[in-house]
Formats: C-alpha cells, sequence, structure tokens
C-alpha cells in the first residue's frame, strides 16, 4: 500500500493502517494541487479518499507569499498602495480604496462628496468584476462553458473603463489621498453609461442559463454547505457568510465613502452551500449596477480630491514654476510627509469580503506595522472541514465557489 | 439601546480589576489592555457576556517593539466585533520579548487558528494550547521569524538596491 510514500508518524497514515485492519478497506491519498488548472491558484491539499470520498484534507498554502507587510515597513504610504493591488487582484480598486480611506482616517481627511461618489462606483464595478469571475469559473467547473464566454468580455468593458480612470487595469494602483488622481474623462463616463447598458442584458441571459439549470443545480445543491453559527466562528464575512444567512455587510454597518446615500438590499442566502454562494453573488451583482446608478445620477459637481497639499501631489506644471509646490511634491514624493501617531483599523466590503487594515504608526514615514485583514485567509480554514464527506469534484466546485484568491490567501 | 464604551469598561473593571487597563478611544475603535495571562478569560467574557456578545474575532495579530522593556517586547493584537450592538474594540496584550508566549484563544473562537499560525509564524510568539502550531506562510525550515525588526528586508550585502531614502532601516529609524 501508500506506505513508501508517506513517512509513517504522518497522521494520515495511521488512519490508514486503523480502517485497513477494521474493515479492509484501501484508503489513497491524493495530492491535489499546488499547480492544478482546477484549484485557479496555488493552493495544495493532501486528501485522504476512501475511493472518490473525501475523508480528510490537509492545506498547504505560502506558495505565493511575498511578504507583503514587511515591505510595507519599509515603503512611505503611498507606496504601499501597489501592495494592496495585489491581495485581491479580481477587484483592486476596493483594495486601493480602502488603503487611502484607512490613511485618511488617520489624518483626519475630509474627502470631497464627488469623489467619494465616483470611490462608490468604481468599488461596485470592481465588485462586479470580481462576482463576474467567480461565478462564470464556478460554471466553467460544473462543465458550463457558454456562461462564461457569455459575460467574460465584460471585465474586459470594465477593465477599459479602469484604464480611463488610472491608466492601469489588472493591478490598477487608483487614486491618492484624498481623492483621485485626476477627474474622470468624458470618455470614462461614457464607457460606463455603455456598460450599464449592455452589462445587464448579458448578466440576466448568464443568470437564465444557470438558475433553473438542472445539471448546475445537481452540481451544486447541498454542496459544501455550512451552517451560519459554523461560518461565524470560522470567521466567514462577505457573500459567503451571506450565503448562509447572516446579513452582515460592511457597507451598511460602517458605511464608509458615503454608503449611507444609496439605497440597496443586503441579499442572503439561507442554505450557506454553493448554490446559495452563486446566488448572493448574482444577486450582489444586481444591487451593485443599481448603486453605480444612483451614484450616477446623483453624482455631485465639485473637486474630484481634498484640499490637503501636505499628501496630495500638486500639478506638474506647478512644480516647474512654484516653490510651494516644489517643495511639496518633493516631501510628498520622498515620503517625508506628516503622520500622526496613532493605531488605527478601518474595514471595507470587499469582494470576498471584510478587508481590514490595522495600521501602526510611529510619526516616521513608514507603517510601523500594518497588518491586512484578508477574509480569503481566515475562511480558507474551513475548507478542509467542508469538503468532508464530499466527493473529489464536489472538492473544486466548493474551492471556486468560496472564491479564495491565491493572492490575498497569502499576501 | 447602543454598548456604550463605559458600560464595557465598568463591567471588565468590576470583574478582572486591575488585569485590564489603559481603556481609551482610538478614532472609532475603543481600545484597551490585558494583563497576557488573563487574555482568554477575558475574551471568553466578553464573548459570552450576555450584555457585551462580542462574538466576531476580526482580527488577531503580532506587533513587534524592540524598544520597549523586555516585558512588553511583543504584542498580541484582538479586534473583536459585536454584530448585534455593531460594535468594535480592539485588545493588546504584551508579552515577554525573551519568551515571548501566551494562551492560545483557537479553542474560543476557531478562526483564530490560522491567525495564530500566522502570528507565530512571523513572530515566533509561541500560543500555549493551540491545536497545530506551525508556520503557515513561510517553509518549514525556515529558522527566523522575519516580522521582528531586526529581521533585515534585504539581503545585506546587495548593493544594486539603497533601500537608505524611503525605508526603515537601522540607520535612520
Amino acid at each position: 500500500m501508500s506506505e513508501l510514500l508517506l513517512p509513517p508518524e504522518h497522521r494520515y497514515a495511521k488512519i490508514i493502517k486503523e480502517r485497513h485492519n477494521e474493515d479492509g478497506s484501501e484508503l489513497s491519498i491524493l495530492n491535489l494541487g499546488p499547480t492544478h488548472p482546477a484549484t485557479h491558484g496555488i493552493f495544495q491539499n493532501i486528501l485522504l479518499m476512501d475511493g472518490e470520498k473525501i475523508l480528510e484534507a490537509e492545506p498547504t498554502i505560502g506558495y505565493i507569499h511575498r511578504a507583503f507587510e514587511k515591505i510595507a515597513e519599509n515603503r512611505p504610504f503611498y507606496q504601499i498602495t501597489p501592495l494592496t493591488d495585489r491581495m485581491n487582484y479580481c477587484s483592486s480598486p476596493i483594495n486601493n480604496m480602502g488603503w487611502w480611506m484607512t490613511l485618511e482616517k488617520l489624518l483626519d481627511i475630509e474627502v470631497p462628496k464627488r469623489a467619494q461618489y465616483l470611490r462608490v462606483i468604481v468599488m461596485e464595478l470592481a465588485r462586479i468584476a470580481d462576482h463576474l469571475i467567480c461565478n462564470s469559473i464556478l460554471g466553467v467547473d460544473t462543465g458550463a462553458y457558454t456562461g462564461f464566454l457569455y459575460v467574460f468580455q465584460f471585465r474586459e468593458k470594465i477593465y477599459e473603463i479602469y484604464e480611463e480612470i488610472c491608466g492601469a487595469r489588472l493591478t490598477t494602483n487608483m487614486g491618492r489621498i484624498g481623492g483621485f488622481e485626476r477627474d474622470w474623462s468624458p470618455e470614462a463616463f461614457r464607457k460606463l453609461e455603455v456598460f450599464l447598458e449592455e452589462f445587464p442584458v448579458a448578466w440576466k441571459e448568464f443568470e437564465n442559463l444557470f438558475e433553473r439549470n438542472r445539471i448546475f443545480i445537481d452540481r451544486t445543491v447541498n454542496v459544501g454547505a455550512i451552517s451560519a453559527e459554523q461560518a461565524m466562528a470560522y470567521g466567514f464575512t462577505g457573500p459567503n457568510l451571506r450565503a448562509a444567512g447572516v446579513d452582515y455587510d460592511v457597507r451598511v454597518a460602517q458605511p464608509y465613502s458615503s454608503y449611507e446615500d444609496f439605497d440597496f438590499i443586503v441579499p442572503v442566502g439561507k442554505s450557506g452551500d454553493t448554490y446559495d454562494r452563486f446566488c448572493v453573488r448574482n444577486a450582489e451583482v444586481w444591487e451593485s449596477l443599481s448603486i453605480i446608478r444612483q451614484a450616477l445620477a446623483k453624482l455631485p459637481e465639485g473637486p474630484y480630491h481634498a484640499d490637503v497639499p501636505e499628501y496630495y501631489l500638486p500639478p506638474k506644471e506647478d512644480v516647474y514654476h512654484n516653490m510651494e509646490s516644489l517643495i511639496y511634491h518633493f516631501k510628498i514624493v520622498m515620503g517625508e510627509v506628516p503622520v500622526p501617531v496613532a493605531e488605527i483599523y478601518h474595514p471595507v466590503e470587499g469582494g470576498n469580503g471584510e478587508i481590514g487594515f490595522y495600521l501602526v504608526t510611529d510619526g516616521s514615514r513608514t507603517p510601523y506595522r500594518l497588518h491586512f485583514r484578508r477574509p480569503c485567509f481566515i475562511y480558507y480554514q474551513a475548507y478542509p472541514e467542508m469538503i468532508k464527506g464530499a466527493m473529489l469534484s464536489d472538492a473544486i466546485v466548493i474551492l471556486s465557489s468560496l472564491n479564495v484568491i491565491a493572492g490575498e490567501l497569502d499576501a | 439601546m447602543a454598548l456604550e464604551t463605559n458600560e464595557i469598561q465598568e463591567k471588565l473593571v468590576a470583574t478582572f480589576g486591575s488585569d485590564v487597563f489603559q481603556f481609551n478611544q482610538e478614532k472609532d475603535i475603543f481600545s484597551f489592555e490585558v494583563a497576557a495571562d488573563k487574555i482568554t478569560a477575558v475574551i471568553l467574557f466578553l464573548k459570552n457576556d450576555p450584555v457585551l456578545r462580542f462574538h466576531f474575532l476580526t482580527d488577531l495579530c503580532g506587533v513587534h517593539y524592540p524598544d520597549n522593556e523586555e516585558t512588553r517586547q511583543f504584542a498580541v493584537v484582538y479586534h473583536l466585533h459585536n454584530w448585534y450592538e455593531n460594535k468594535r474594540i480592539k485588545i493588546k496584550a504584551f508579552i515577554s520579548g525573551n519568551n515571548p508566549e501566551i494562551k492560545t484563544v483557537s479553542n474560543i473562537f476557531l478562526s483564530s487558528n490560522w491567525m495564530e499560525r500566522e502570528t507565530y509564524d512571523f513572530y515566533g510568539i509561541n500560543f500555549i494550547g493551540h491545536p497545530q502550531l506551525k508556520r503557515i506562510l513561510n517553509m518549514d525550515e525556515m529558522v527566523s521569524f522575519p516580522m521582528r525588526k531586526e529581521f533585515p528586508m534585504e539581503d545585506s550585502g546587495r548593493t544594486d538596491k539603497d533601500d537608505r531614502f524611503f525605508g526603515r532601516t537601522t540607520a535612520n529609524c
């Protein structure tokens, strides 16, 4: 048997031996990952299997750990945004905005309404992109490739809007302390209008393909279910928690960036299974679209950034002709901005749940300590529990319905 | 009826006396310190008390303060959240620099399992009673604890890259 492959002190070795002596069953070990096309990221799980059934799982993580927290302790504040991009890279603007809002909370900066509304728009676009990827890939994993093809081009459209706003597409590094680096171009608004017109049609079609699809329902209902109590104990937040029936959403519980101005519902599921997670994400996309429409309709005129010359880079032409601007420019670029000694925590509702930034400053130009609360990292520890007793193919579906993003998991 | 911070403080002081101290409001978060040996009792109390109900562990992480006196060189920071009243608190427990250890809360909050492993991985803080305290993000063969301040970020032999002007080095911090 598999004695050759496994060190005898490994806990699986004991289980295999016991079960073999007990009823002669031959358990096997399967190494799922680290690089496997079905896991959409670098996760390793060593599974103990009885035929097709998973008895135990042992996850190994950290394959793309990049020491962001250590790097952050050695970088001025504005250079940390690119690090946040690379956590949940499916919805980087949310991370960027979360980080700017953390700094604004630290520095007591009041952001103008227009910038807040623009932030809401871009964060909701990012949420749509995130949920769109998760749900369409879930379709691919259950064998339905068509839906993915219908909606995936709209991620491209969202990236084109990002491009109009900040010039980048995937790792956006968007915004500044106090607002945006430039006002949104008319082209950005035009592309947004086109998106708001075309995307709902495709999304409706996508929903129709899946929601009452016999095969999809068979593959997802009662697969990877988790109760609300269990989900809270494991620290679930975001759509995965709401699928279990708990209506906790940071946008409602602790509104930031003027979320209190918008009217939206927090969709919840019931059983916390894969199908509910899918439906909650679908519903959230509709809510996000509605929030974007409301924000566009109510979008106030005014400045797109706060008037904080000590933190916000001056226009380049002023730097050439104006002594004061030159000084500010130099100080900001060198990271020599005044920062109070404080400890703050700021949460935002990311694509996967509560992304938190715990920042300790000591008055110098870098954070003394910066900890990212990464929702993926916290809820992925429930994965072995969730796939216990499931089929191997269910494990893949559960993994993609949890939307575990390797970048966020490992930071 | 929102949960008031002075109510939390009164309840804690009434139960734990001088083991909870340094109460203050930091921006939007109410925070305090706990004597490290009482941490599980305090967190269990906060979780189970019918009024306080801090039932959700948002975050757990470590901080290294090498310049403090020996007994306060590491801190473990707990962020708890009461969803019923929507109230957040932050708890800090300082522990010794030479022998950093604290009791685990993984039997109170399942979610702290990996967060404590991460803290152990990066700071070498020993969580007594943790079911599986081993490295999580770094490789098992590693011997140092990389988030400690004395651990250099770059290989000190490198000459092609100079972080002096941007980062925190031993020369400028």
